[in-house]
C-alpha cells in the first residue's frame, strides 16, 4: 500500500511545488505588476485574508453545484431510460436533447434570471443545463449497449420489463453513467459560476467584485477555490466508480 | 466400468421441427435464407448434436427452437402436447455471458430470480448447480476472477439451475482450449446421463459431435438443410480412450463425409 501511495501522490506534489516556486521567483525577477499577475504567495495571503468571504461563497457555489448535479443525474437518467425504450422515441427526442449541449450558457443565463429571479434557483438552473447532456448521452449509450445474449436470457426466463431495467440495463450502463457524471461534474461548476455572474451569490460574485476593485490576487484565490471544488467532485466520482466497479475488472487468476 | 445409462425416467421433453424456415430481410440488402425447410424429430431424453459449417444457420435453428427467433414457415412442437413447455427450457450461449457485477452464486441463481422463486430455494438450487459443475469453491467469486473455462462452467450451472427438460447449447465450448473443452464435454455427458434431460448441442466440431451425442444431424452450408441423420454406434460410457478407438474414427469419417457433401456447391 505504501509504495502505491508514494507513486500516486509524490510526482504531482513535486510538480506543484516546482511550478509554484518557479512562478514565485519568475514573477518577482521579471517585476510583473501584481495587477496583471500576482505571485503565488500574494494569492495565498489574499486567500487567508479573505477566507471569511471566500469560504461561505465556496459553500454557496458548492450547494448550487450539488443540487444542479443531482438534478442532472436524476432527470438525465430518466430521459435516457425513456429514450432507450424505443428507437422511435429516441429518434423523436434525442435531437432536442442536444440543445442542452449546444446552448451557450453565458447567453441564456440572463433568461434564467428572468425566469427564476436573482439567487440560488437561477444558479442551480445554469449548473443543471450545462451538466445534463453528458449524463443523458453517456447513459443512453450504456443502456443501448446491453449484451444481446443477456437480453435473450432475460426473455427466455420471462423477466418483466422492470426486472430487465433494474437487473440488466441499469447495472450494465453503470460505467457509462459514471463517465457521464465525471464530465458533468466539471461542467456543473462552470455553469454555476456563470450563473452567479448574472444571478448573484457565491464565488462568481467574489470574482466580479475583486475584478472591479482590481484585486487580481483575490480573483486568483476565488478561481482556485472554484477549481478545488471541481477537483473534489471529480475525485468523488472517481472514488464512486472505483468502489462500484471494483469487482468488474479484477485480473484473471488463471488464463 | 458399468455404464450409467440414462434410464432414469426420461424427464426430457421431445422436440419436433417440421419444415422450419427463417429468412433475414434487411433494407437495401438481398434476403438471407438462414434455415430452409429443416425437419427434426428428437426423442425425449435424447442427446443430439447438430453439426454444420460455421455460419450455416445452425444457431438460427437452435434459437428458433428456443423461441428466440420466429419461424417464417413450418412449425415447432414439444412433447406430446405440442406447446412450448413453460420454464422447461435452458440455453447456453457461445460465450459465458455472465453479469460482471454479480458473483457466481448470484449469476447462477438469476434464472430462478427472474421466474420469481423464493430466495432460500434459489440459493439451495444455485449451490447444487454450482457443485454439479465442480465450482463449489468459487461460489463467491466474480466473473472477472475466473478463467474462461470456469466462466463457461458457471454459464452451464446457470442453465441447469432450473432443472430444464430441454437443454440447448450453441457451440458453448468453441472458444476454450482443447483440454478444458474435453473436460467440459465429459461433464456435460455425465450431467445428461444423471438428469435424463433432452440435449441439443450445436457444434462445428466433428470430434465433439461424435464424442458427445447419441445421434448427429449434419446440416448443409447456408441455407441450412439436413444432409444426414446418423445414430452414433458408440458405447454409452465414453472417456478419453474412446477418442483413439477405431469405432470413433469410423463414426468421425461418416460425419466428415456428410459435412463435405453438405459443403459442396449447389446443395
Amino acid at each position: 500500500m505504501k509504495p502505491r501511495f508514494v507513486e500516486t501522490f509524490v510526482p504531482p506534489a513535486a510538480t506543484f511545488l516546482l511550478t509554484t516556486a518557479a512562478a514565485e521567483f519568475g514573477i518577482r525577477a521579471a517585476g510583473v505588476s501584481p495587477l496583471l499577475l500576482p505571485t503565488p504567495s500574494a494569492v495565498a495571503r489574499a486567500a487567508l485574508q479573505h477566507a471569511p468571504t471566500l469560504l461561505p461563497a465556496l459553500a454557496m457555489t458548492a450547494q448550487a453545484v450539488a443540487i444542479g448535479l443531482a438534478l442532472s443525474i436524476a432527470l438525465g437518467l430518466l430521459v435516457a431510460i425513456a429514450l432507450s425504450t424505443s428507437r422511435w422515441v429516441e429518434r423523436a427526442f434525442y435531437p432536442y436533447a442536444i440543445f442542452f449541449q449546444i446552448v451557450p450558457i453565458v447567453a441564456i443565463a440572463p433568461l434564467l434570471v428572468i425566469w427564476f429571479g436573482y439567487g440560488m434557483r437561477a444558479v442551480v438552473a445554469a449548473a443543471f443545463i450545462v451538466s445534463v447532456f453528458p449524463v443523458i448521452a453517456n447513459s443512453l449509450a450504456g443502456l443501448l449497449s446491453v449484451d444481446p445474449a443477456l437480453r435473450d436470457l432475460f426473455r427466455l426466463y420471462g423477466a418483466s420489463g422492470f426486472a430487465r431495467l433494474w437487473k440488466l440495463s441499469l447495472p450494465w450502463a453503470l460505467p457509462n453513467v459514471l463517465t457521464g457524471l465525471r464530465i458533468a461534474a466539471g461542467l456543473a461548476v462552470i455553469g454555476a459560476i456563470v450563473g452567479e455572474f448574472v444571478g448573484g451569490g457565491g464565488l462568481g460574485v467574489v470574482v466580479l467584485e475583486a475584478m472591479r476593485q482590481q484585486r487580481t490576487d483575490l480573483v486568483f484565490a476565488a478561481v482556485l477555490h472554484a477549481a478545488a471544488l471541481g477537483l473534489a467532485l471529480f475525485a468523488a466520482v472517481n472514488a464512486t466508480s472505483h468502489f462500484a466497479l471494483r469487482r468488474w475488472h479484477t485480473q484473471e487468476t488463471e488464463p | 466400468m458399468s455404464a450409467p445409462e440414462p434410464t432414469a425416467a426420461p424427464t426430457g421433453v421431445a422436440v419436433r421441427v417440421r419444415g422450419a424456415c427463417r429468412v433475414f430481410r434487411s433494407a437495401g440488402e438481398a434476403d438471407v435464407v438462414a434455415v430452409d425447410g429443416v425437419d427434426l424429430s428428437i426423442a425425449a431424453g435424447e442427446f443430439v448434436a447438430i453439426l454444420g459449417p460455421s455460419g450455416c444457420g445452425k444457431s438460427t435453428l437452435l434459437r428458433m427452437i428456443a423461441g428466440l427467433e420466429p419461424l417464417d414457415a413450418g412449425d415447432l412442437g414439444f412433447g406430446a402436447g405440442g406447446g412450448a413447455p413453460k420454464n422447461a427450457l435452458a440455453y447456453v450461449f457461445q460465450d459465458a455471458h455472465l453479469l460482471p457485477w454479480r458473483d457466481v452464486l448470484a449469476n447462477v441463481a438469476l434464472p430462478l430470480e427472474l421466474q420469481g422463486r423464493a430466495s432460500g430455494e434459489r440459493r439451495d438450487a444455485a449451490l447444487r448447480a454450482i457443485a454439479a459443475v465442480g465450482l463449489a469453491d468459487a461460489a463467491q467469486r466474480h466473473p472477472a476472477q475466473l478463467s474462461g473455462g470456469m466462466r463457461m462452467r458457471v454459464s452451464l450451472a446457470r442453465a441447469l439451475v432450473t432443472e430444464p427438460r430441454l437443454l440447448l447449447l450453441d457451440e458453448p465450448f468453441a472458444a476454450l482450449d482443447e483440454i478444458t473443452r474435453q473436460d467440459l464435454d465429459d461433464q456435460l455427458r455425465a450431467l445428461w446421463a444423471a438428469t435424463g434431460m433432452t440435449v441439443l448441442f450445436v457444434t462445428h466440431s466433428i470430434a465433439e459431435a461424435a464424442f458427445l451425442a447419441e445421434r448427429a444431424v449434419v446440416l448443409t452450408r447456408r441455407p441450412a438443410r439436413v444432409v444426414l441423420e446418423h445414430a452414433l454406434d458408440l458405447p454409452a460410457q465414453r472417456d478419453a480412450a474412446l477418442r483413439g478407438d477405431a469405432r470413433f474414427a469410423r463414426e468421425m469419417s461418416v460425419l466428415y463425409e456428410a459435412l463435405r457433401r453438405g459443403n459442396g456447391k449447389a446443395a
